[in-house]
């Protein structure tokens, strides 16, 4: 540009004229400039709200039971006033892991169909389907487990698989038990299939950032597409791809609605992938309105507390690893 | 080396395996939508949205109260959320720009994106139901609000950032303040893609239950009194779906296609909009 | 500036809107137990009255919390609070109507009032000790049904439950095992079985789920087309549950209002009662007389003959009319009447 650039050191200096105006544009100019700046403020109150909101109300639930105990504990019992982690959490993180199972592969497989393998026609199509997973709402996916998917798991998957799988010797302890179709597997796969689209757009813009002169110069060595895709495209966006599978993980951590229909909210460590359990959202949702003893609904909040810090540092990895991706693009 | 054939085999083993992932999850999504398409419709008359819930296991009824309720609470939330996201981004991307904080701001507000929505129930739940002694409309609006607000502010600073800077001080050399500069320039080419964001933000929480199961509780009659607890669509679904009348099941299949056919429409117009800005 | 006018404009049309005075509309949570008959009355009163009598069915322990927290008019809860706890809370606790709790099976083949139980055979249902219908120690007890070698899935209350509290008083007085394991209360450590939400989920999960057993409320066996069993009482008899039955059992409680009603009448050594009968109560804030005020004047007009005439419909025993004048004197009492 043959100006100086002003983007870079510019400051807001507006010019004093007054114009019969009673409030001068330095006036307002300094008023938009506050109050847009206190409404982003607002983010910091916020998140710094939640913290100490959700701190206070768990200190009588933190005092009594400690960290390590009531992470470990799989006590529920409110007559008692027993109450532990241990449950709930195995929970979240068993059904987070089975979901994960069942996206990653097929959202890395959409992914590079629709960067790589489609016809130029059709990609902006799928791709567009694939998010449309993303607009249905949570709680719709819950009543479609319940009302579809769990009577197909209870009536043909789950003793399929136990007739099938189950006879080798991990699989029969994994797939044991009375197939109710209530139960992890049914709601890891709903989970599952929630997440798709978080993984797969990330992965696919991550790999369309790949440089087309990489992948040119390996098609001049003789390589198959598949192995350019094994060999460039993935190692040069695997950072990316990674960053969306941490959100994707994010997400079905604090996942409420779409696992309270078919969980069972059961406070027992599972015995098995189709036995009934519960996670630190179903917990919530729910026994939040009826805890009628003070440490019972601070045992709560501190659930909510740990599931807040959780959300926090999973978000910090994903940050870390779309970060490295884009430090290896430059 | 290995050989020619093994590795065109290998080729088309794995375009065949992404292939048929595609179909598979194209698959679901047909399967899901034709599901509530085929259980909604069969539930859909005009009674649902005329008349108020019967008692349990009384014929008829509909949820004139909750549809009212919903539209209430995402009204009000899109009046808190709405301008407070579209000028904090205003505030990241124009005065803040040179600004360390602001960066800062923006990691905390994807920190909020990702925060479940449950957590910002309780949240309202400890901060306006439990001093108020009631639940209410307006603390489910303000959890929904807090839930678009930063998706508001990222889309809005990230739309802002794309009008390049050469228009802004084009309007400076014209002897324009900065608040005008931004009202009349910036805001203007970027209509559209701000549009994209509050659109996107409100297709995300009018499906919302968990952040109203302890906010804006429920409400078995019709009202429109904010400051006491009112029906919305997807607490009614989540109790309908898991109580044992089949009435009860097919008005929750009917309010989730209800809910399922907006947040598409919405969804398809914001897409719809954004590319008519790529042309 | 355009937009911020519509803004402004918007926001004061929605805010007058939403605050326009509505009719009178009172706020309870509580007990799924009478869920359907408080909907009931509720739905009659508005016809009649105008007023809006707004009933969350979230369970006893749900209705016990919101009234303690003042965040509703009145709660409901089938589990009758102690004095101590009516007084530390500053509540006041009544009666309303009476109950029954029935086991409700899903097998195929057998129907309502076929299958007999006695408390040994729930007990040991519930503790997992029973695992298939066709146990000895339950065909024993049916020796002319055919009974299927399928596991038995329990279904159980996953939320604070009044419900729970009353099956598991009736469960620990009668089977020693199950008070030592488990014991009684809202909520329990249930050894087996999975958890659904309100009377409404156990109900929900048993319909859906064969060779199921589950504990609910009448009225939610009958509005469901649910089969529920026949159960042997303390006398010895083979009763089955209907308003004679819950009416009998009911007829044995020691309903003192100085202790503010609390009373069980579950396993009452009689030959017609119904071992797992329940009254279910309602709590105010003593504090809120206005508030209570409106609230008895509904409960005061479920207790006319057309109230009982509803709850009758649903299989609820209305309280002998002893017992509604003890409850009108309380409320005298307590200057909400």
């Amino acid at each position: 540009m043959a100006f100086t650039n002003t983007e870079k050191n510019f400051k807001s200096a507006s010019p004093r004229t007054f114009v019969g105006n009673y409030k001068s544009p330095a006036f307002i100019d300094k008023f938009f400039h506050v109050i847009t700046a206190v409404s982003s403020f607002l983010i910091i109150a916020i998140i710094v709200g939640i913290f100490f909101v959700l701190l206070k109300e768990s200190i009588p639930a933190i005092s009594q039971f400690g960290f390590i105990k009531f992470i470990f504990s799989t006590n529920w019992d409110p007559v008692r006033e027993l109450f532990g982690a241990g449950v709930p959490l195995f929970g979240t993180l068993v059904t987070t892991i089975i979901a994960l199972c069942f996206s990653i592969p097929l959202s890395i497989g959409v992914a590079i169909f629709v960067t790589e393998l489609a016809p130029e026609k059709i990609r902006g199509f799928i791709g567009g389907a694939i998010e449309l997973l993303a607009a249905i709402p949570s709680i719709i996916y819950g009543m479609w487990g319940l009302f579809t998917l769990a009577p197909i798991m209870a009536n043909y998957v789950e003793p399929f698989l136990q007739n099938s799988l189950g006879m080798l010797p991990v699989f029969n302890i994994l797939f044991r038990g009375t197939p109710i179709g209530i139960d992890l597997f049914t709601a890891g796969i709903v989970l599952g299939i929630m997440i798709i689209p978080f993984s797969a757009s990330i992965a696919r813009d991550s790999i369309l950032l790949t440089p087309q002169i990489l992948k040119e110069s390996t098609y001049a060595l003789g390589t198959t597409h598949w192995e350019v895709i094994k060999d460039v495209i993935l190692p040069y966006s695997k950072y990316g791809i990674f960053g969306g599978i941490v959100i994707s993980l994010g997400r079905a951590l604090g996942e409420t609605m779409a696992v309270a229909f078919v969980l069972g909210n059961k406070n027992k460590l599972p015995t098995s992938l189709f036995d009934a359990t519960t996670t630190v959202t179903v917990k919530l949702a729910n026994e939040f309105t009826e805890a009628d003893k003070d440490l019972y609904l601070s045992s709560l909040f501190y659930l909510v507390l740990l599931l807040f810090l959780m959300s926090f540092v999973i978000l910090a990895i994903s940050k870390y690893f779309l970060f490295k991706s884009k430090k290896a693009h430059t | 080396m290995k050989g020619l054939g093994y590795r065109k085999f290998k080729n088309h083993f794995f375009a065949s395996l992404c292939t048929v992932m595609t179909l598979c999850g194209l698959f679901l999504l047909a399967f899901i939508l034709i599901d509530i398409i085929i259980h909604g419709i069969k539930g859909v008359n005009i009674e649902l949205f005329l008349k108020d819930p019967a008692p349990p296991g009384v014929e008829g009824g509909g949820l004139r109260n909750a549809f009212i309720g919903h539209l209430l609470i995402t009204i009000f939330a899109v009046l808190l959320g709405v301008p407070a996201g579209i000028l904090g981004g205003t505030y990241l991307a124009e005065y803040g720009r040179n600004n360390p904080i602001a960066k800062f701001i923006g990691v905390f507000a994807d920190i909020m994106v990702s925060v479940p929505a449950i957590v910002i129930g309780t949240f309202v739940y400890a901060i306006v139901v439990k001093p108020f002694g009631h639940f209410s409309g307006f603390a489910g609006s303000l959890a929904l609000a807090i839930i678009m607000f930063p998706i508001v502010l990222r889309t809005t600073e990230n739309m802002l950032s794309l009008i390049p800077w050469s228009l802004r001080e084009a309007a400076f050399a014209l002897g324009a303040p900065y608040y005008k500069v931004i009202l009349q320039v910036v805001y203007r080419g970027a209509r559209a893609g701000i549009l994209t964001g509050v659109l996107l933000s409100l297709a995300r929480v009018i499906g919302e239950a968990a952040p109203l199961l302890f906010t804006s509780f429920n409400n078995n009659f019709f009202s429109t009194d904010m400051k006491k607890p009112i029906a919305s669509l997807t607490v009614t679904i989540f109790q309908y779906a898991t109580g044992p009348y089949d009435i009860w099941h097919n008005q929750a299949w009917a309010a989730a296609f209800a809910i399922t056919i907006t947040i598409l429409i919405i969804t398809l117009t914001a897409r719809y909009i954004i590319k008519g800005t790529h042309k | 500036m355009k937009v911020l006018k519509f803004y402004l404009i918007a926001v004061m049309v929605f805010f007058g809107f939403s605050l326009a005075k509505a009719e009178e509309t009172l706020n309870g949570a509580g007990a799924t137990f009478p869920y359907p008959l408080y909907s009931s009355w509720a739905y009659q009163y508005n016809k009649e009255t105008g007023v809006k009598l707004n009933y969350q069915s979230i369970g006893s322990g749900g209705g016990v919390r919101q009234i303690t927290s003042r965040t509703v008019d009145f709660g409901a809860s089938d589990d009758a609070l102690k004095l101590e706890e009516i007084e530390k809370n500053k509540l006041l606790q009544w009666p309303q109507v009476i109950g029954g709790i029935v086991l409700v099976v899903n097998i195929p083949g057998i129907k309502s009032e076929q299958l007999v139980l006695d408390s040994n055979t729930v007990c040991k249902i519930f503790l997992g000790d029973i695992k298939k219908w066709n146990d000895s120690r339950i065909k024993a007890l049916n020796k002319s049904l055919n009974l299927p070698d399928n596991d038995i899935t329990i279904v159980y209350r996953s939320d604070g439950s009044g419900t729970t509290a009353v099956f598991t008083h009736y469960l620990a007085e009668t089977c020693k095992e199950f008070k030592e394991k488990v014991g009684e209360g809202k909520s329990v450590n249930w050894p087996v079985g999975i958890g659904g939400k309100g009377n409404e989920g156990v109900a929900n999960y048993v319909k859906r789920t064969p060779y199921s057993i589950g504990y609910v409320e009448f009225a939610y066996a009958k509005q469901n087309n649910l089969a529920y069993t026949l159960l042997v009482n303390a006398s010895g008899n083979i009763v089955k549950p209907d308003l004679k039955s819950f009416s009998e059992a009911a007829k044995y409680g020691d309903y003192n209002p100085e202790k503010h009603f609390y009373t069980w009448v579950t396993n009452v050594k009689s030959k017609g009662a119904w071992p797992i009968t329940a009254a279910t109560h309602i709590l105010v804030a003593r504090e809120k007389v206005d508030v209570n005020k409106k609230v008895v004047k509904f409960f005061d007009w479920a207790f006319s003959k057309k109230g009982d005439k509803l709850a009758e419909d649903l299989i609820y025993a209305p309280l002998p009319d002893s017992l509604k004048n003890k409850v009108r004197e309380y409320w005298r009492k307590n200057g909400i009447y």
